[in-house]
């Protein structure tokens, strides 16, 4: 089994190439973001390379080096099984999800691998209802360069909350 | 007028609580969102002669070790003591009321209560009150004050195959009769005493009345149809071998088989089979062997936790009530300490279907919190309950609704009702 990749907290230099490389990020951020708000879930498995590792997991399993997660997908077909399954197969009532995402830091750099991390907010609209916050956290990333772009070697939505509320439909 | 007030009251709770003549087979909606039926409840179930889980054995693994945990809305700790002996005790000050303990999990060799550092042994009886004997002769306890008469008020604790269980009641039932034969033999399947690994938690707050938790997995009739996932990738449907068994004291298990994806009659009725659906990752659907019955069990244990064994995932799903209308779902998930690591891999991928956001699991959210939401103010209406009958016997298939009836038939008993 996988083990998930320990983030690389380490002193990085605030000189304009990290700041720059950090501003590339916010942007790879946004647009995944937007990508998911937008209900365009079948290019979310486009930021990840073949072999990667996708979690949304609790804190709580997290900081105990559980390896049980929310959603667990170890590999890039798991990541396309999470989409099939949400369009083809699962039954929930619609509503509209929107992420915020703040604070992206780059926090250490080693043979390539970027590690990153950044807070995201999810707040929840369902149609006859006002908008919840729905999870609150932190993205753990750790992202590779292939073919031309940045790609997630691991990505995991580490989430604050004690409970999940009512189900987790989308990713994170 | 407040005499008036009050003769309507009654009067509408009475109105109310009219269980149809039609008995078993109809479930007034009132016993989903009437707070004085709710009360009831926590005290004749959760803190009356019942066992309730509480722990795995494997999350408090040395001398100190602890946990909080719930029994209906009451916290309660469950700590390793000496000579590996566990106990559970209400996390509550006996001197003012407090919470003793407030982290959720960790090790201590006593407990102090923050608030005036009353300290208790991990037995939880009162080994120290600071300034007992006063200051400068001033002050102090009465020197009657016995300490032993003042410890955290202890439960029935029962380990079985390194599953805990408490119980409020200071004399209850023997632990397997409280279970009955179908149900002890069942657990003892999955819990032969070989010990376990935990592998993590999932934690759901559902929007809906805790009993509909347990009705849920007592209706193996809306699994064959709901739930695509599970129809499509033959880990459980109609056509396959089943059985449907009612137990002692509102228990019950669901049996049935995985038998992989594969088209038939049965399923081609099923609107939700999906014949061409295919995985990429078909590990996530493909379990290895692991019973020589080639079962695959749900029990539910009333009142507090659902057990599950599908695929190669093992779970325990702690029901804890928060009210008429929510409650919280603790998913423990676990295998064997001897698993070799592809089993545990499997273990870790066949979670996928459970939990918030599980294949399958999901969508008992979602349907339950829909059902809350349906029988908001329609106290007066009621559940049909009739597929596979009227009656309450075990049926050796799952287009039934038996356990329900059954559950219910418990339930009125119980409750008086």
């Amino acid at each position: 089994m996988k083990d998930r990749i320990v983030p690389i907290v380490q002193s990085v230099p605030r000189s304009a190439e990290i700041i720059s490389m950090e501003n590339g990020l916010r942007s790879l951020y946004e647009e995944i973001a937007d990508i998911l708000d937008q209900d365009e879930v079948e290019k979310f498995p486009s930021y990840f390379i073949d072999d990667c590792m996708y979690q949304v997991v609790s804190r709580e399993n997290y900081s105990e080096a559980l390896p049980q997660a929310a959603i667990y997908c170890d590999g890039i077909h798991m990541v396309r099984d999470r989409v099939t399954a949400l369009r083809e197969t699962q039954v929930f009532v619609p509503r509209i999800w929107r992420h915020f995402i703040s604070g992206v830091r780059i926090t250490g750099i080693s043979d390539g691998d970027i590690h990153a991390r950044a807070n995201f907010l999810v707040t929840e609209a369902m149609s006859d209802a006002d908008p919840t916050v729905f999870l609150v956290g932190q993205y753990l990333d750790v992202l590779v360069h292939e073919g031309g772009s940045l790609k997630f070697k691991q990505r995991l939505a580490v989430f604050d909350n004690h409970h999940v509320r009512r189900s987790l439909i989308f990713p994170v | 007028m407040e005499h008036a007030m009050a003769a309507q009251t009654a009067f509408s709770n009475e109105g109310e609580r009219h269980w149809p003549i039609e008995g078993w087979t109809r479930v007034p909606y009132w016993v989903y969102t009437d707070p004085d039926i709710y009360e009831r409840e926590l005290e004749t179930f959760f803190y009356g002669p019942t066992w309730n889980y509480v722990a795995l054995e494997c999350e408090i693994p040395e001398r100190g070790s602890y946990k909080r945990s719930w029994i209906g809305e009451r916290q309660v700790v469950v700590v390793r003591g000496e000579n590996d002996a566990i106990h559970v005790w209400e996390n509550r000050c006996a001197h003012r009321g407090a919470r003793v303990c407030w982290k959720n999990k960790g090790k201590e060799d006593s407990f102090t209560c923050p608030y005036h550092q009353w300290n208790y042994a991990l037995d939880g009886r009162l080994q120290g009150v600071p300034l007992k004997r006063g200051v400068l002769k001033k002050g102090g306890m009465p020197s009657d004050f016995d300490n032993a008469q003042h410890g955290l008020r202890s439960l029935s604790v029962h380990v079985e195959g390194g599953s805990i269980w408490a119980s409020f009641s200071e004399n209850p039932l023997p632990f397997a009769e409280y279970c009955g034969e179908d149900v002890i033999t069942n657990l003892r399947r999955q819990f032969p005493g070989k010990k376990l690994r935990l592998l993590g938690y999932n934690r759901q707050r559902i929007p809906g009345n805790w009993k509909l938790y347990f009705e849920n997995l007592k209706d193996p009739y809306h699994a064959t149809l709901l739930h695509s996932f599970l129809i499509t990738f033959g880990l459980w449907r109609a056509d396959t071998q089943s059985e449907s068994i009612p137990g002692e004291a509102g228990h019950s298990i669901m049996v049935s088989r995985n038998v992989g994806k594969k088209k038939t009659e049965a399923a081609a009725e099923i609107a939700r089979f999906k014949e061409s659906l295919e995985l990429e990752d078909s590990d996530t659907v493909t379990p290895r062997p692991e019973f020589s019955d080639g079962k695959v069990v749900a029990i539910t244990h009333f009142p507090s936790v659902v057990v599950h064994q599908q695929a190669n995932t093992f779970g325990m799903r702690h029901v804890i009530p928060k009210g008429t209308d929510s409650f919280e779902l603790a998913w423990t998930f676990f295998g064997y300490e001897d698993d070799d690591e592809e089993m545990t891999r499997l273990r870790v991928r066949h979670a996928n279907l459970y939990g918030p956001a599980g294949f399958v699991a999901m969508e008992d959210g979602e349907v339950l919190a829909e059902s809350q939401l349906g029988v908001h103010h329609y106290g007066h209406r009621a559940a049909v309950i009739e597929m596979g009958g009227r009656e309450v016997e075990r049926q050796d298939h799952m287009v039934t609704e038996v356990l329900i009836r059954a559950f219910y038939k418990h339930y009125r008993s119980m409750m008086k009702l």
